[in-house]
């Protein structure tokens, strides 16, 4: 079998191994459902100003999801799953099979993708239904559709690299919410950083690939005239990725670290 | 003398200031069942690891069906199967499914209904890995190991852990294993085991090689002396000058090998002649243990 093959196959058990899991299936899924409800019904009714513009809070929130569930499918969970394996000697293992490495692990980023993808449709249904948020047509919908993909790949190629420093499977979901939650605040995933939002939180903010990864969101999805897509903040977030990818590249490991 | 499936000409590695392998040599030929014996410690793991693919050696050279294991090469590891000292399977999948994801990897594979059976684990085929006992993933272990139909299976301590009955059932699978014509090298630090399954042995200890051979002759095991005890009730008569009498009161008699048999046939007549009963008679030959422990005494327990 040739590498696209083997990695298709491998999709297909990662695939079944993960719908087993109820933990793994029900925090990638329901999180960001759940958060969506909560934060619609707390804020959104209100309205956040962007480009001096009233912007409805719960049809925003639709997007923060979205951009949250990318994060969680690709970067909270590969990182934690990864690394769980590793220290259980599947990656080792795994290692020692004819399959490729590299064939194993775009199966794993394959699947944190199909699965970010299918978070962002139901996210879409959701908030088409119940929140006002139009699914886009045209050339917006293929925009998203970019963004989403760009963002899947890159944030899982950061959950790859992060694995490299979680030292064990006991600390890894401490680490990756170390490195993430404060990201997300500081983002507009939970909190929309609007016109208004203070200097030092837009400065924090777009120095890392969250906020870039919800803005470009926001751009595709909603767009003019509240709204600008910059395809700037898509290339920022996948040089996060390849960043993250040379770094896995250098430093995985296929073993539990001591 | 059979083709040389590893060939390992002075491999040494260390850890640091820590010597794990200090220079040994050893050949395994294809259809054997090769041990390799030694306490905790004594640097089978690192040994085998290298083999495998999965350390880099120190110095020295290492041959596996003629590739050079370090180089990692996709050719080398579809002859090969591999099971590490601790056990790693995907949790959610079944057996069979485990056996058929990895069987994919590889260009020829064995029916995966066979492989199940070889292990025994026909019954729990459907069950998912994380509903099985430690020794059945055990042997789930060496399903996955074989599922590519290798020529080479390594074994790197795949009982450490078991209980005595599980063992035994590992062992059976292994000597199916012998059956179906694969080359094994195995790793332990049981003698049993290595006696029960090897047709050679090496024993390492402290990363060197101290002795190597047939388990039945190994280190002149088979030119060591026999052990032949008994009891004599109080006021029997004196058995004569090579009869020593221990500390508990047994009375003991070493033989040379070869005089086993005579000798046995006068203490019986004797014993007879005088009417005597020669109580809780035991004649011990020398076990691969008492070569083990002579060979690493200072190593062991320590």
């Amino acid at each position: 079998m040739n590498d696209v093959a083997l990695t298709a196959r491998q999709v297909r058990y990662t695939n079944r191994a993960f719908w087993r899991n109820p933990q793994a299936a029900f925090f990638t899924f329901a999180f960001p459902l759940m958060f969506l409800v909560i934060f619609t019904a707390l804020f959104g009714g209100g309205t956040v100003i962007f480009h001096g513009l009233p912007f409805n809070q719960s049809t925003y929130y639709v997007a923060g999801m979205s951009a949250f569930a990318i994060v969680t499918a690709c970067y909270t969970n590969l990182a934690i799953s990864v690394t769980f394996q590793r220290d259980a000697g599947i990656l080792k293992r795994t290692r020692g099979t004819p399959l490729p490495g590299y064939d194993y692990l775009a199966a794993r980023v394959a699947h944190a993708i199909m699965m970010a993808v299918i978070l962002v449709a139901i996210c879409s249904a959701f908030g088409a239904t119940f929140y006002h948020a139009t699914i886009p047509g045209g050339i917006a919908l293929l925009e998203t559709f970019v963004v989403v993909l760009v963002g899947a790949g890159s944030f899982a190629a950061l959950g790859l690299a992060l694995t490299a420093v979680i030292p064990n499977a006991d600390a890894a979901p401490a680490v990756v919410n170390a490195t993430i939650l404060p990201l997300l605040f500081v983002s507009g995933v939970f909190i929309p950083i609007g016109s208004n939002a203070p200097r030092w939180v837009d400065v924090l903010g777009k120095a890392f690939p969250v906020r870039h990864l919800v803005e470009a969101y926001l751009g595709a999805y909603y767009g003019k005239p509240f709204f600008d897509f910059s395809w700037s903040d898509v290339v920022v977030v996948a040089l996060w990725g390849i960043g993250g990818l040379l770094f896995a590249a250098r430093r995985f490991s296929w073993e539990p670290r001591h | 003398m059979g083709e040389r499936v590893v060939e390992v000409r002075d491999l040494r590695k260390s850890y640091g200031e820590l010597e794990a392998v200090r220079g040994i040599s050893f050949n395994v030929d294809r259809g054997e069942v090769f041990a390799m014996l030694g306490p905790n410690g004594a640097g089978k793991t690192t040994t085998t690891e290298i083999l495998e693919g999965y350390r880099t050696r120190g110095a020295g050279d290492v041959r596996v069906l003629g590739h050079d294991p370090a180089k990692r090469e996709r050719a080398l590891k579809e002859r090969v199967g591999i099971v590490l000292q601790s056990t790693g399977i995907d949790p959610f999948l079944t057996v069979t499914e485990t056996i058929e994801m990895y069987a994919g990897y590889y260009p020829s594979r064995r029916p995966t209904e066979e492989v199940i059976e070889v292990v025994g684990l026909t019954e729990k085929r459907a069950t998912r890995v994380n509903k099985l006992s430690g020794g059945q993933q055990r042997r789930l272990d060496v399903a996955i190991a074989l599922a590519g139909d290798p020529e080479l299976l390594f074994l790197d301590e795949p009982t450490t852990g078991f209980d005595p009955g599980a063992r035994r059932n590992a062992w059976e699978v292994v000597k199916n294993l012998i059956a179906i014509g694969k080359t094994v090298f195995l790793t332990t630090h049981f003698m049993d085991e290595a006696q029960y399954l090897a047709d050679r042995v090496v024993v390492i200890a402290d990363g060197l090689i101290v002795a190597e051979g047939p388990p039945a002759s190994i280190a002149g095991r088979e030119q060591m002396r026999t052990r032949i005890r008994f009891r004599l009730h109080d006021g029997a008569p004196d058995p004569g000058d090579r009869v020593h009498r221990l500390a508990d009161g047994t009375h003991e008699l070493q033989v040379e090998a070869g005089e086993t048999t005579k000798t046995v046939h006068d203490l019986t007549g004797w014993a007879l002649d005088h009417g005597l009963e020669l109580e809780a008679l035991e004649i011990t030959l020398p076990t691969l243990e008492d070569v083990y422990l002579q060979l690493t005494g200072s190593e062991v327990g320590t």
